[in-house]
């Protein structure tokens, strides 16, 4: 497509188009009114000063005759800038008057004719336009009286022109200025389609250019941006996930695999076969259970689960996986305390949020030694309460704690510290919390608990509006 | 009892029909929807196992096709999809227990074993009886031997739904599933715990244990004379 041909096609040039054409029909329209008006004006004021002088001499003639008007008229049409005059007998000779020639036929006709004349002290060829009234006078006499038209010509001929030049002016003027404004706009919108080439080519870290005039282009650009930037995150995310899966789910499939191989060259009796084939099925339900929670995490990071939210008591939550986990905690010699009096409204996943709350409290049972702790230390507490617009699901234990400088890491997937490799579990348990809280519009919060870990599940609390957007 | 595998997978299919009929069951099996629907509709099936994706016709409009022709055969619904909300999808087109691959046979004949029973079920009745046990669902009592035994309420849940389903076995998922109401992998086996305080509740003291544990499958409440 040529420079031109694009220029023509774009939104602008045609918006510019169609106001050119529509401002040029109302400049016309304008003059044409003013035009029509003033002729009018100019018309009616001559068969006024005509009609009058018309009255005039006929009173004239009525009181002193012919003889009367022919002094009278031949008195006016001596005047600089007269009217024109004439008075002819019966016969048609011209008795007195200042008009040389006039088109044939003129004074045959009663009333109102617009004709060509010369006057009488003028050369041949130089004629004019005239609006002339003939009278006719007892007596067989015939009076006619009439104006110049030459201003009216030339009034018009002004207006003709101003119409011409300022629609010519306009026509030019709005093209340019058109031109101009739809090449400022085409060169913008041709560096952002520029660059949203560069970035579908896959250079997913490039942002459209921003003005700062805060034009709708503006605007247009910084949601594009925002929206490359969450593309961004997600393909980071993903890239992550892909790696760690890579990473984490390749090395106990190569221990099955290790392991299937050592049975078919050691087993010597069925027992064996059955013991490995047994240890088989158990490293594989930990592969898919490592394999859920990936797709769980990565389902609550893409915002899927926004669909199914609900409001509920987030209280009630504190409870029912207190309840749940408090024989376990009491098995092991710890004391699960539960204070959740509520109500704590939240609007979520009620699944989701019930499973972070669960993996915060495996984590503390987990973690928490009673053997290490003198008789009170081991306790954990679970608890929901309000703090300002948020509600807070904390699960506090005097367990080993997170050092200050690992709080950050350890919410990544997959990672375990080294206190914590001889446990089992797979890692995504906090990075599970963590996802559930940021698609809440939430936070995972991991405090000190002086001595141990409180990790803290913060949602924005429900209230008579609407969840707002994260 | 007679089933109906629908699914596309030759491989798991007849991995299914065998492992199956090893323990006593009929099972036929059908490779797309359309024939697993003309199959499925004369009715003479006991428990239905369908694939949620299948060729020619998906697995939820199968079931939607049944359910409007009034075919009530109880549908369990196997799918790669495990979510909450696909589960749900899942129940509301008229499936009856949905089951996330990959899944344990022991798990998957569990629950079929339980939907088959369920028409004819104890779903009905106030008072379950398994040997000297008795749970009353209306005035919340549980007695062994004539002695009342007090129990939280979830200890309750979790006993009446084991009675209920009485001589069967009951998988860790589906106690977690119905007595908690919590569809998701709790890490640790907290329902071990659960069911061993319980365990120590009714059976304690007594020379007769009622409450088994099915080892590699989950727990059964039987009264061990029958």
């Amino acid at each position: 497509m040529t420079a031109l041909g694009k220029l023509i096609r774009t939104t602008t040039f045609k918006l510019t188009l169609v106001y050119l054409t529509v401002f040029a029909l109302f400049a016309v329209f304008l003059l044409g009114y003013f035009a029509w008006n003033t002729q009018r004006l100019i018309t009616q004021q001559i068969t006024e000063t005509v009609d009058a002088e018309i009255t005039g001499l006929s009173e004239q003639y009525r009181q002193g005759g012919i003889r009367r008007l022919v002094i009278v008229v031949e008195a006016r049409a001596r005047r600089p800038g007269s009217s024109l005059y004439l008075v002819t007998a019966f016969t048609g000779e011209a008795l007195v008057g200042n008009v040389g020639s006039l088109a044939p036929g003129v004074l045959d006709r009663t009333g109102w004719t617009e004709t060509l004349y010369r006057r009488q002290d003028e050369s041949e060829g130089a004629e004019h336009q005239a609006l002339v009234r003939v009278f006719q006078l007892p007596g067989g006499f015939r009076l006619l009286v009439g104006r110049d038209l030459e201003e009216r010509e030339r009034l018009q001929k002004i207006v003709l022109d101003a119409g011409r030049w300022s629609i010519a002016l306009v026509v030019v003027l709005g093209l340019a200025g058109g031109f101009f404004v739809t090449r400022r706009v085409l060169r913008r919108v041709d560096a952002m389609t520029e660059t949203t080439r560069t970035i579908m080519a896959g250079d997913l870290g490039g942002r459209l250019a921003i003005a700062g005039t805060g034009d709708e282009l503006d605007r247009l650009a910084s949601n594009l941006n925002a929206m490359l930037e969450r593309i961004e995150g997600l393909m980071h995310g993903l890239k992550q996930v892909t790696d760690n899966i890579a990473h984490d789910l390749k090395t106990p499939l190569t221990r099955l695999r290790n392991r299937c191989e050592a049975a078919l060259r050691n087993a010597r009796s069925e027992a064996d076969y059955r013991a490995a084939l047994e240890a088989t099925i158990e490293e594989s339900d930990g592969l898919i259970r490592t394999f859920n929670a990936l797709l769980m995490i990565a389902r609550a990071e893409s915002g899927q689960a926004r669909e199914d939210m609900t409001e509920f008591d987030a209280a009630e939550i504190v409870r029912d996986v207190g309840e749940l986990y408090e024989p376990l905690a009491d098995e092991k010699g710890l004391a699960l305390k539960i204070d959740a009096p509520g109500p704590a409204p939240v609007k979520g996943n009620r699944e989701l949020v019930s499973q972070a709350l669960a993996n915060l409290v495996d984590n503390a049972i987990k973690y928490t030694r009673p053997e290490a702790a003198n008789g009170a230390n081991a306790e954990i507490l679970v608890t929901a309460q309000g703090e300002g617009d948020r509600i807070l699901l904390a699960v506090a234990d005097h367990g080993p704690g997170i050092a200050h400088e690992d709080r950050g890491r350890v919410i990544e997937r997959f990672v375990r510290l080294e206190q914590s490799r001889s446990e089992p579990g797979s890692g995504l348990g906090l990075s599970l919390a963590s996802a559930v809280a940021h698609l809440h519009a939430g936070e995972l919060r991991l405090e000190d608990n002086g001595p141990g870990l409180r990790a803290v599940i913060a949602l924005p609390r429900a209230g008579p509006q609407a969840l707002p957007a994260p | 009892m007679r089933l109906l595998i629908i699914e596309d997978d030759h491989d798991a299919a007849d991995y299914l029909a065998k492992a199956f009929r090893e323990v006593g069951h009929v099972a036929d099996q059908a490779f797309d929807g359309e024939e697993g629907l003309a199959l499925a509709l004369d009715g003479r099936y006991d428990v239905l196992i369908v694939d949620r994706m299948l060729p020619k016709r998906d697995g939820l409009s199968l079931i939607g096709a049944l359910r409007a022709s009034s075919v009530e055969t109880p549908a369990l619904i196997l799918s790669a999809l495990g979510q909450v909300d696909d589960r749900v999808k899942g129940l509301r087109a008229g499936g009856d227990d949905y089951l996330a691959k990959p899944y344990a046979f022991s798990e998957l004949l569990a629950r079929i074993e339980v939907l088959s029973r369920r028409r004819g079920g104890r779903g009905q009745e106030t008072l379950y009886r398994v040997g000297d046990l008795e749970l009353d669902r209306l005035s919340h009592r549980v007695s062994r031997a004539e002695t009342e035994i007090a129990l939280q309420p979830r200890e309750f849940r979790l006993l009446e739904y084991l009675m209920k389903h009485a001589g069967q076995v009951v998988t860790r998922t589906m106690l977690l599933e119905n007595v908690w109401d919590y569809h998701f992998d709790p890490q640790t086996n907290v329902i071990d715990v659960h069911i061993s305080r319980l365990r120590s509740k009714i059976d304690k003291g007594f020379s007769r244990p009622l409450l088994h544990t099915v080892r590699g499958a989950g727990y059964m409440i039987r009264d061990g004379a029958r």
